[in-house]
């Protein structure tokens, strides 16, 4: 038996009001491992005849909430969310770091499958042993903090009540959404504590349309026995060790990318990606620590690296504001992206969205892209409601509550980038598409292209994940360690480092499976990345993508950067196009990028062979 | 790995705020002097408190006389949990060290009776972390 997992998951029917205990035979445990890929596998088992029909907000679509075997073995804890994503239509695996997944493999289960829809607000507790649908009006329209405080005081005093005299109860792990996934927001995140997010993919609107607030996990048991516990015991040492090392990164977090990553690369978004480069000296790390944090290492359960600082705005227009420190992504998306250079401004924007459960990198991404418009007086003072200037955070902040509630403009917006730039066109007769930065639906994270020392030029085009930063394309192998992280379900920040010979090391000791690195870049990643790309291709209701015409970078990211020692640069078509056969060469796609029926077959995946024949004939 | 059924439980009850919660080794003992089953003793040694597992009954009441309500029943085995300083030798402090977090370390002291100043709630110690980290706006976090 494979060892690592608590070896049951919770199916929760939400239109039924039904919980059961589901498993899923070794062999599915074995090739899709957990997180990301297992996702991968239940849609594509339970909707994949069908997915072009499934609405992602609809009633039919799945909300999982997986862990994997590594989960808490490997420093560091962390869940991955999918379902088919109300953003590019296909599958994303998006992960958030907090205790929630400790919590439910304490409580015995590895994971959970959400279907149906609620006819009014519940919450799921998932307990030792069990779990139930609760009531959850009374936390519907809280905000973020209020949701945290809520739920803990909650559910320790319903636990208190079941076993009087056991003694006090520690919080639950808590996956929660606010106003935007509660409005159906198509950036909404999942959120953990104050600001840990899984942003990418849009499935805080998919738990909103099944009226679903939270999942909440309290157990009371030890994590899932592993196979080989001395060497586990060695190599947590081992990875611990390297993280301590990474002095930069427990220092600074990744915050130290919002000067770096605009000054020395060049690729971080200013103003909409209008430039990816600036200098502004008093936005950086240094200011950021020593006039805002007051907790400078921060870690959630297990993990030696510490990254997350937290920040409070104690003085002037924005006090009060008190959330994660931005990490690099939304020190970019909601500082130089808005045009916004002020620290304590770009920390209340964070607080803003993580307190809304807006994604800051999908959200930001947003509301510039409605700057831009503005700018160039697409959008009038009329349309948004009030004046929308670079470096105004207060309009900002306001902008994205009118989009959380579906207020004027924001009813479009609500919609996420790519949706509200096909909506804006038709409105105003203008293409404004050329403004919208995303790649299949997901807004793109904050590393461009343009300057060649960030990101590659068609890793966004060719990526099953579209705009996300977490999981581009370069060589068909190599990347398979992201799909890999985000399947066994450990953080990727805590894996580069330590190198993956060591975490398949891991892997086998966790499991006592013989897995190897080769074997999993070869054969298990290439697997799961074909069926994420089925159901990408197939897409639908609202959207089918073309891979000839989608595969491709934002427009904007063949514009010569304005700005910055690389002023002049581009992406260039050719380089990109010729990156992208070699792509669909070492993967197995055609010259169109669809997955060729051999290659299917030869890793047994003829089901998405035979549905992607719908897509062939296109 | 079971953080329910360690010695030391980390609370947190709003986020960032975490409150380590284990025995702050009171010198009056009024766990020991509550225990109606003479299931805990005190060791000679480090001055712990030692719970026999045989003779525990989980009633409760060291818990109860517990001014930080720092025992608790181990989830599966039943029985109050207490640190007992592993003997002299703690086992949290040499994974602390060998993980180079030093944040927990050995030292030797006379017995004092301010350590039962230690002895409280997590509750409180949240509220009091809590303010003194986010001031005014604890009152809306807590």
């Amino acid at each position: 038996m494979v060892k690592g997992y608590a070896g049951r998951f919770l199916d929760v029917d939400l239109s039924r009001g039904a919980v059961k205990d589901v498993t899923f035979p070794e062999s599915v445990l074995v090739n899709y491992v957990g997180g990301r890929g297992l996702a991968a596998k239940i849609l594509w088992d339970r909707l994949g005849e069908r997915w072009r029909d499934v609405d992602p907000l609809g009633p039919e679509n799945l909300l999982l909430a997986l862990t994997g075997p590594l989960t808490n073995w490997y420093p560091g804890t962390r869940v991955s969310v999918s379902g088919k994503s109300p953003q590019s239509n296909g599958i994303i695996g998006s992960t958030a770091s907090g205790e929630f997944s400790s919590e439910l493999r304490a409580a015995g289960y590895d994971g959970l499958v959400v279907s149906g829809e609620s006819d009014s607000p519940v919450y799921v507790l998932v307990t030792d042993d069990r779990g139930e649908i609760r009531d959850a009006k009374h936390l519907w329209g809280k905000k973020g903090k209020e949701t945290v405080r809520l739920i803990n005081k909650e559910v320790r005093a319903e636990l208190a009540g079941r076993q009087p005299g056991r003694g006090l109860w520690r919080e639950p792990g808590i996956l929660y959404i606010g106003p935007a996934g509660e409005s159906k927001v198509r950036v909404a995140a999942v959120m953990q504590k104050w600001s840990h997010a899984a942003g990418y993919g849009g499935y805080g609107a998919v738990m909103g349309s099944k009226n679903l607030k939270a999942l909440v996990a309290k157990g009371t048991g030890p994590q899932p026995a592993v196979a080989d516990i001395d060497e586990v015991r060695r190599l947590w040492a081992e990875v611990t060790q390297v993280m301590f090392s990474n002095d930069r990164l427990r220092r600074w977090g990744t915050g130290y990318g919002g000067y770096e990553v605009g000054a020395r690369s060049s690729s971080e978004p200013v103003r909409n990606w209008q430039e990816e480069w600036h200098d502004e000296r008093g936005f950086g790390g240094s200011k950021f620590d020593f006039r805002y944090w007051i907790k400078r290492y921060w870690s959630d359960f297990g993990c030696p690296s510490a990254c997350m600082k937290i920040a409070m705005v104690k003085t002037g227009p924005f006090k009060g504001a008190i959330g994660d420190n931005p990490d690099y992504e939304l020190e970019a998306y909601e500082g130089p992206n808005l045009g916004i250079y002020d620290p304590g401004g770009c920390i209340y924007m964070s607080v803003v969205c993580d307190e809304l459960g807006l994604s800051g990198i999908n959200g930001g991404n947003l509301l510039a892209f409605a700057a831009e418009l503005y700018q160039r007086g697409i959008l009038t003072r009329e349309d948004v409601g009030m004046d929308l200037k670079w470096g105004d955070a207060k309009a900002f902040a306001e902008l994205a509550e009118k989009i959380c509630r579906r207020e004027g403009i924001g009813e479009v917006l609500a919609e996420g980038t790519y949706r509200a730039a096909k909506k804006i066109s038709e409105m105003k007769g203008v293409d404004v598409m050329k403004y919208a930065v995303h790649v299949k639906g997901v807004e793109v994270g904050a590393h461009g292209t343009r300057s060649g020392l960030d990101v590659k030029p068609a890793s966004y085009a060719c990526a099953v994940q579209g705009g996300d930063h977490t999981s581009t394309v370069y060589d068909a192998y190599d990347e398979m360690t992201m799909v890999f992280a985000d399947s066994a379900v450990i953080c990727s920040m805590n894996a580069w480092r330590p190198g993956y010979d060591l975490v398949f090391r891991y892997y086998r000791a966790v499991t006592g499976l013989g897995t190897t690195r080769d074997e999993w870049c070869k054969v298990l990643g290439h697997r799961i990345t074909h069926i994420q790309r089925a159901a990408l291709l197939l897409g639908g209701p609202d959207i089918v993508w073309d891979p000839v015409k989608d595969d491709d970078n934002p427009p904007r990211f063949y514009e010569p950067l304005p700005s910055g020692p690389f002023t002049g640069k581009e992406t260039g078509r050719a380089t990109v196009e010729e990156l992208k056969k070699q792509y669909y060469n070492a993967i197995g796609w055609d010259e169109r990028g669809i997955p060729k029926p051999e290659v299917l077959k030869a890793l047994g995946l003829d089901d998405v062979d035979r549905a992607l024949e719908i897509v062939r004939q296109s | 790995m079971w953080p329910e059924a360690s010695r030391i439980r980390v609370f947190m009850l709003v986020p960032g705020v975490e409150i380590p919660h284990l025995c702050a080794q009171c010198d009056d003992y009024p766990c020991v002097k509550a225990c109606p089953a003479d299931a805990l003793s005190v060791d000679e040694k480090t001055g712990a408190v030692l719970v026999s597992r045989e003779k525990c009954t989980a009633c409760g009441s060291c818990i109860d006389a517990c001014p930080g309500k720092v025992p608790f029943l181990h989830p599966r085995d039943n029985y109050a949990v207490i640190c007992d300083l592993c003997g002299g030798d703690p086992e949290c402090v040499k994974e602390c060290m060998a993980a180079r977090f030093d944040a927990i370390r050995l030292v030797q002291e006379s017995v004092s009776v301010s350590r039962r100043l230690f002895a409280r709630p997590p509750e409180e110690f949240t509220e009091d972390v809590a303010t003194n980290m986010y001031g005014e706006y604890a009152e809306e976090l807590v």
